[in-house]
């Protein structure tokens, strides 16, 4: 992820990095998730699934924070969301 | 979100015997549903006492997924099988999930009555605009000049608004959200599950299938997007100014969260309260 | 008065209100009603006694809402009933259709009045005898009982809960506004005497309890809502785990249950009176009210030397036609009057199978019979 300037908690705090899987045969493709990541992390696949819908896949999994927004808009219950534990230093530009 | 370590996550809701579920692609009534769980979770009621009452139509389909005692019932009578339900057992958090055709229409009498006598239940009415399980008929909440199976030249019947109608009728607890609005929804659900009386959460919702295949907003996405793009939260509102309009402006928030005694305090004041002792009838026998 | 909220002494009560007091002595703890004549009474007394026995009493906001709400308070673990006459009895067709296939123990109480439509509210009639037995759609049986006074209300009352509590089915009571409004001498029996039956629970625990898995009685265990079992429930048709099963198969299996249910225990509901049937040449067959008239009728029919049983129809539905196809062997004719253009007497009728007359002395309702019509009826049917 990329700061305007170094956190002065850098070394304390590290930002929640999440683990988005998906349920790739629950997908029925609505897209949902794809347009409400507030990251933007999700992006369509080209491959179809069994019932012929484009599954989301982790474009930016190091974008992921782990909010779950995903998880819980996704109306196929096809989206589980856990933290991970992520090495970070801050990249700044 | 299923973190790790969950003790109950919203998985351990739903039926996972019956998945997947029976809705369109783009419906939201997943979100919704998903959102109704998490806030189950949230609000700590004891889940053995939570009872799910819903009647016919798509969102009616809920109550078969969830993992709790759960009733589908007629269309347009969950309202007062909950109110049987609740007057049994008042230990009961009885849930009414249903749909605008289902509570508002056939319903509507059954929604007044019981927002009326403010007895303790929470109603989520998922809105979306149309009679979807039957193919997308007009419905009291279908917008002014919207396109329906049985209204194919624009509806000409001004919509229902909802919270000004359980407003009116004596709601204590009135809010609406769209589907998009999972965190606010979920706590709205929270609140509303916790407040005694009568409690009533709108969703609107996207109906690709029906509804929105009929006025330009075919996929799900579309209807996300317009809720997005139009959605004002106006904590507070007049409920008698948030009615919907076709491609307008749809407001949202909590409306109403006032006091009122509920039915059960009425009742137990009334009429309980004189019952307090080892009752001894009136009715005098001939020859006992 | 005792504390399980049985009234015991003699009592001058009217049919509604002894209707009432049956419910009480049956355990019955709530009750939903919507005002109408002739059955209003019942409401405004379970109004008043329900409160002193630890129930509840809600006036609904018709007669659907009330049917609704006696079923979901059933599911809830109390014992419940409704009251209506004619017009009501058609609001609650539908949930009465949902009682039958969710399976809730409930009693409808009808108060029958002159029909069709707004007719006579205050003036009798048999005419839904009919309806109580296919007056919700579809394929479903049901049990339904006539009493011909106010003592037998109370007592019929009683037996409606055990049959429904037994069987988990709703279970009707079709009395008449002359029972209904009729006030003689009612014996409220001590709690000992009175004998009830409560529902089967669930001897499961509760991560194994499969919804309706019936015993061999075909009557499924049932649990109820805050109790942990976690079931669903649905007036759709469904498999044994309560799910929806869309299928022709489910239907069949499921309805079959249902119908079975209570033609498998036919021996067990039905109930008749019957007097002087051997020998009799013939048997007039009727219930409720009509049934009460008759008996003047068959008294000087008998002086005058005709040989008349009289067969009272206590349980209407499931109807006794064991009963009816093994008396009709033996006589010449039935005769059924009843206050209707025969309904009844068609099941009669088509019971006898032609091997005795069936005689209808039918009444277009609003006054019970002239006992002298039936007599003529008898009189000619002997010849």
């Amino acid at each position: 992820m990329k700061y305007w300037r170094i956190p002065l908690d850098q070394d304390k705090i590290k930002p929640a990095c999440g683990q988005v899987n998906i349920f790739i045969e629950m997908c029925k493709g609505c897209g949902f998730c794809i347009r409400f990541c507030p990251r933007q992390v999700l992006e369509e696949s080209a491959e179809m699934n069994q019932k012929g819908y484009h599954f989301p896949y982790v474009a930016k999994p190091d974008e992921c924070a782990g909010c779950g927004l995903c998880e819980a808009i996704c109306p196929d219950f096809a989206i589980r969301v856990s933290l991970r534990e992520k090495k970070e230093t801050a990249d700044v530009q | 979100m299923s973190g790790n370590g969950d003790q109950t996550s919203i998985y351990n809701l739903l039926r996972e015997d019956r998945m997947p579920h029976i809705w369109c692609s783009g419906c939201g009534l997943g979100s919704v549903l998903n959102a109704f769980l998490s806030a189950l979770l949230k609000s700590g009621l004891p889940l053995d006492k939570v009872a799910v009452i819903s009647g016919i139509g798509c969102t009616g389909r809920a109550a078969g997924y969830i993992k709790l005692d759960t009733f589908h019932t007629t269309h347009g009578r969950a309202i007062p099988f909950a109110t049987g339900l609740k007057l049994a057992n008042p230990e009961l958090n009885v849930v009414i999930f249903s749909g605008d055709g289902d509570l508002a229409s056939i319903g509507g009498n059954h929604l007044i009555h019981a927002a009326r006598r403010n007895i303790d239940m929470t109603v989520i009415c998922v809105n979306n605009f149309n009679y979807g399980m039957t193919g997308g008929q007009v419905a009291p909440t279908t917008p002014l000049n919207a396109r329906t199976s049985t209204s194919p030249y624009g509806c000409t019947e001004i919509p229902f608004n909802l919270p000004y109608l359980v407003t009116a009728a004596g709601a204590t607890y009135v809010a609406r959200w769209t589907s998009m609005h999972v965190r606010r929804m979920e706590n709205t659900f929270v609140e509303a599950l916790l407040k005694p009386g009568f409690s009533f959460v709108e969703v609107i919702s996207p109906c690709p299938t029906q509804y929105g295949r009929k006025n330009k907003q075919p996929t799900g996405l579309a209807q996300m997007n317009y809720y997005h793009d139009n959605s004002i939260i106006r904590h507070g509102a007049e409920p008698r100014d948030v009615g919907i309009e076709l491609n307008s402006p749809i407001i949202v928030g909590k409306f109403v969260d006032i006091e009122r005694p509920t039915f059960s305090e009425n009742w137990t004041k009334i009429v309980g309260s004189k019952f307090a002792h080892e009752p001894q009838s009136k009715a005098k026998a001939v020859k006992a | 008065m005792s504390s399980n909220g049985v009234l015991t002494g003699e009592f001058f009560l009217n049919g509604d209100q002894a209707c009432a007091e049956g419910g009480i002595s049956a355990g019955c703890r709530f009750f939903a009603g919507y005002p109408i004549t002739p059955a209003t009474e019942t409401a405004e007394r379970m109004a008043e006694r329900l409160p002193e026995v630890g129930g509840m009493f809600i006036q609904m906001e018709d007669e659907i809402a009330s049917m609704a709400a006696i079923l979901g308070s059933s599911w809830g673990g109390v014992k419940s009933m409704t009251s209506t006459s004619g017009p009501g009895f058609s609001l609650m067709m539908e949930n009465l259709g949902l009682g039958a296939m969710l399976e809730t123990p409930c009693v409808v109480v009808n108060i029958q009045r002159a029909g069709p439509s707004t007719g006579l509210p205050t003036l009798t009639q048999q005419g839904d005898m009919m309806q109580a037995r296919w007056g919700s759609h579809g394929l479903y049986p049901i049990i339904a009982l006539a009493p011909c006074s106010p003592q037998e209300i109370f007592n019929l009352t009683i037996k409606a809960f055990n049959l429904s509590e037994k069987y988990r089915t709703p279970v009707l009571v079709m009395a008449d506004e002359s029972v209904g409004h009729m006030t003689e001498k009612v014996v409220i029996p001590p709690p000992q005497k009175i004998k009830l039956v409560t529902r089967k629970k669930p001897t499961v625990p509760q991560g194994e309890y499969i919804p309706y898995k019936p015993d061999a009685d075909l009557v499924p265990p049932m649990a109820i809502a805050g109790e942990g079992y976690y079931f669903h429930v649905t007036g759709l048709t469904h498999d044994e785990r309560g799910y929806p099963d869309m299928t022709a198969e489910a239907q069949g299996k499921l309805v079959r249950r249902l119908i079975d249910k209570i033609e498998l225990n036919k021996d067990d509901i039905i109930e008749v009176e019957e007097d002087q049937i051997e020998g009799a040449e013939v048997v007039v067959c009727s219930y409720g009210i009509s049934a009460r008239v008759a008996l003047l009728a068959i008294k000087v029919a008998r002086d005058e030397g005709i040989k008349v049983g009289m067969l009272r129809l206590i349980t209407v539905w499931p109807f006794p036609d064991l009963k009816i196809r093994e008396i009709a062997g033996k006589i010449k004719s039935f005769v059924v009057p009843e206050l209707n253009n025969g309904q009844i007497a068609l099941e009669v009728e088509r019971c006898a199978g032609g091997a005795a007359e069936t005689i209808l002395v039918g009444h277009m309702g609003g006054t019970v019979h002239d006992p002298q019509v039936i007599l003529e009826a008898i009189r000619k049917a002997a010849k």
